[in-house]
């Protein structure tokens, strides 16, 4: 097999990988649009929160500690204590139902029935509001997160592809796990939706609030549960991308890698976030590898958006988007 | 205080029993607004309580008073011989008042079946785990869901259209999607709003015969605002009749009928 190709796939393969990261910020963006309309611009910050939320708990910093230190003159930074990765993952997502609870509470309460637009400014707001949170609870600096989950090259992979083309792939544990995490996260969240009483009462909400208060839905706790279940989304998408290039405050412009996504696959389709983040992750690759050269590389940065532009221009509603019909 | 004890009969020989729902002075305003003014009636069990007026009158206020949409300056609302604290409007679904609304309330993303299973929302007693893995309990409890949801569509006579999107069917078929909804949560006290507002005179016979049967075959109480004197005179055992949100009649069609101010305020000015 010619060189080119097997490296090619080589490509495409990691190129897969990757766009189930993207996906899984996407998901979570979906999952909010799909059930209140709105479009969430903290779910990127929210993953970045959660991650740091994590980090924090595990290594036992003491929350808050440079504004506890500047008010009251104490030096305390840490607890002195390490929380197990299971016991502090279930903490984090303690505190993300926390914050669902308080985006309702104090946000989204009282912008019932507004236009979509204010709903939008709101997230905006919220994601700055946020960004500082996390900054002033954890500090900013860069840290690492270990929650136990396998990194490094996949040997068995490297072995068995160099023994039929006599070149080994690099494909990194970490991806692979990934992708397993998102198959199971899909699916779950697609049981979810489809069998429970709570999905069916979340797809109602979405549809008409005032019809869904007439057969005794709490639009209230539908909508806690629905930010919760972004937070979720967002600790898993957090843990992901924290595990692989650090907590750092970049990790919350990955949400706008979703953007291109989300345009690709459309705002209200679960199988789309991920079939439109398999497409960016692998076309970006491909076009780096193919074309990059050609122009000088760093296509990655921007191909994502070109090929989101010209979604816009074809086919707006996405490749798995609902139809767009107006009646005249 | 409640007049629980004796019901009366009908002409068509249907007994109806005592005071379900008492509304006692009930005052709505929006501002400075009197939608409703100083109003006091009742819903007996198994009848078909009519509420009519000319546009306006404050017909649908009422309404919203009553599955807890609007709440009420002034008065106290009975349900079932007690009196009922302010309620949110699902709230007041699980106390088992089920309705239609004016202006279709139906989820016109999912098919007319799983508009109807939402009715049965309050009946899913099993958790979430449970039923994202379709186990045990869960299985069990949604194929009885699913059998009571089949007889309501089976009666409604909607069965062809079971697994169509909502938002595919005409109007007079939503209306009845609607309605199905309401009774699958088998409420104490349906409210129709308009049930055949826009209706072309088959559908409105095919409405007024479900309306009907419902009451006959599983012996709802129903409360109902319709704009069709002739369809409210047919179907309704006992008529409210409203103007400028005040009452000023209240009796068997007969009665309402023959009453001077209905004839002045609504009839003597009817198109007919």
């Amino acid at each position: 097999m010619p060189e080119q190709l097997v490296f090619a796939m080589e490509v495409i393969l990691n190129g897969l990988m990757a766009g189930v990261l993207y996906a899984l910020v996407a998901l979570g963006f979906v999952l909010i649009y799909k059930a209140s309309g709105i479009f969430n611009y903290a779910q990127g910050v929210m993953a970045l929160f959660a991650a740091m939320t994590l980090v924090g708990i595990m290594n036992g910093q003491v929350p808050f500690a440079h504004l506890i230190n500047a008010t009251f003159g104490t030096h305390v930074h840490d607890f002195g204590w390490t929380v197990p990765a299971l016991l502090a993952i279930l903490m984090t997502m303690g505190v993300m139902v926390l914050l669902a609870w308080a985006v309702q509470r104090f946000v989204m309460r009282h912008l019932v029935g507004q236009e979509p637009i204010i709903l939008f400014m709101a997230t905006i707001g919220l994601a700055y509001f946020l960004e500082g949170v996390a900054d002033l609870m954890w500090g900013s600096e860069i840290k690492t997160l270990d929650v136990g989950l396998p990194q490094g090259i996949n040997l068995w992979i490297d072995e068995s592809t160099f023994n039929i083309f006599g070149y080994g792939f690099f494909i990194d544990n970490l991806d692979i796990v990934a992708t397993v995490i998102a198959a199971l996260l899909v699916a779950a969240l697609v049981a979810f939706s489809q069998y429970t009483k709570q999905g069916r009462a979340m797809r109602a909400v979405a549809d008409d609030h005032q019809a869904a208060l007439s057969v005794g839905i709490s639009l209230n706790f539908i909508w806690i549960m629905v930010w919760s279940v972004a937070g979720f989304v967002a600790l898993v998408a957090g843990i992901m991308w924290g595990t692989k290039s650090g907590v750092q405050f970049s990790l919350s412009l990955i949400a706008l890698k979703a953007l291109p996504v989300l345009m690709l696959g459309g705002f209200t389709s679960i199988p789309g976030a991920i079939v439109g983040g398999l497409i960016i992750g692998v076309g970006e690759k491909l076009f780096e590898f193919a074309i990059g050269p050609l122009v000088g590389g760093a296509t990655e940065n921007w191909f994502a958006y070109v090929l989101a532009l010209i979604f816009l221009v074809f086919r707006p509603q996405g490749l798995f988007g609902e139809k767009i019909i107006e009646r005249v | 205080m409640l007049d629980n004890s004796e019901g009366y009969v009908t002409e068509d020989g249907r007994k109806i029993g005592g005071v379900v729902m008492e509304m006692k002075n009930i005052t709505l305003r929006f501002g400075g607004v009197v939608a409703i003014k100083d109003i006091s009636f009742d819903i007996r069990e198994g009848e078909i309580r009519a509420i009519i007026g000319p546009n306006g009158a404050g017909k649908s206020s009422m309404l919203n008073v009553i599955s807890g949409f609007y709440v009420p300056q002034e008065g106290e609302v009975w349900f079932h011989g007690s009196k009922r604290p302010p309620m949110r409007p699902y709230e007041v679904a699980r106390e088992g008042i089920a309705r239609t609304f004016q202006n279709i309330a139906l989820f016109e993303g999912m098919s007319v079946l799983d508009n109807v299973m939402t009715g049965r929302l309050n009946f899913m007693k099993t958790n979430i785990f449970q039923q994202a893995c379709w186990k045990g309990k869960a299985e069990a409890e949604e194929v009885e869901n699913r059998e009571a949801v089949e007889k309501i569509i089976d009666f409604l006579e909607i069965q062809h259209i079971r697994k169509t999107p909502v938002s595919r069917l005409p109007y007079g078929l939503k209306k009845r999607v609607e309605l199905a909804r309401a009774l699958a949560a088998e409420p104490r006290l349906l409210l129709l709003d308009e049930p055949m507002a826009g209706m072309n005179v088959e559908e409105k016979e095919d409405m007024s015969r479900f309306i009907l049967d419902v009451n006959d075959e599983f012996g709802t109480t129903i409360a109902l605002i319709e704009h069709d004197m002739g369809v409210v005179m047919d179907l309704s055992d006992r008529v409210v009749v409203m103007d400028y949100g005040k009452k000023i009649g209240d009796g068997t069609p007969d009665e309402v009928r023959s009453n001077q101010d209905v004839i002045d305020a609504y009839l003597g000015v009817s198109h007919d």
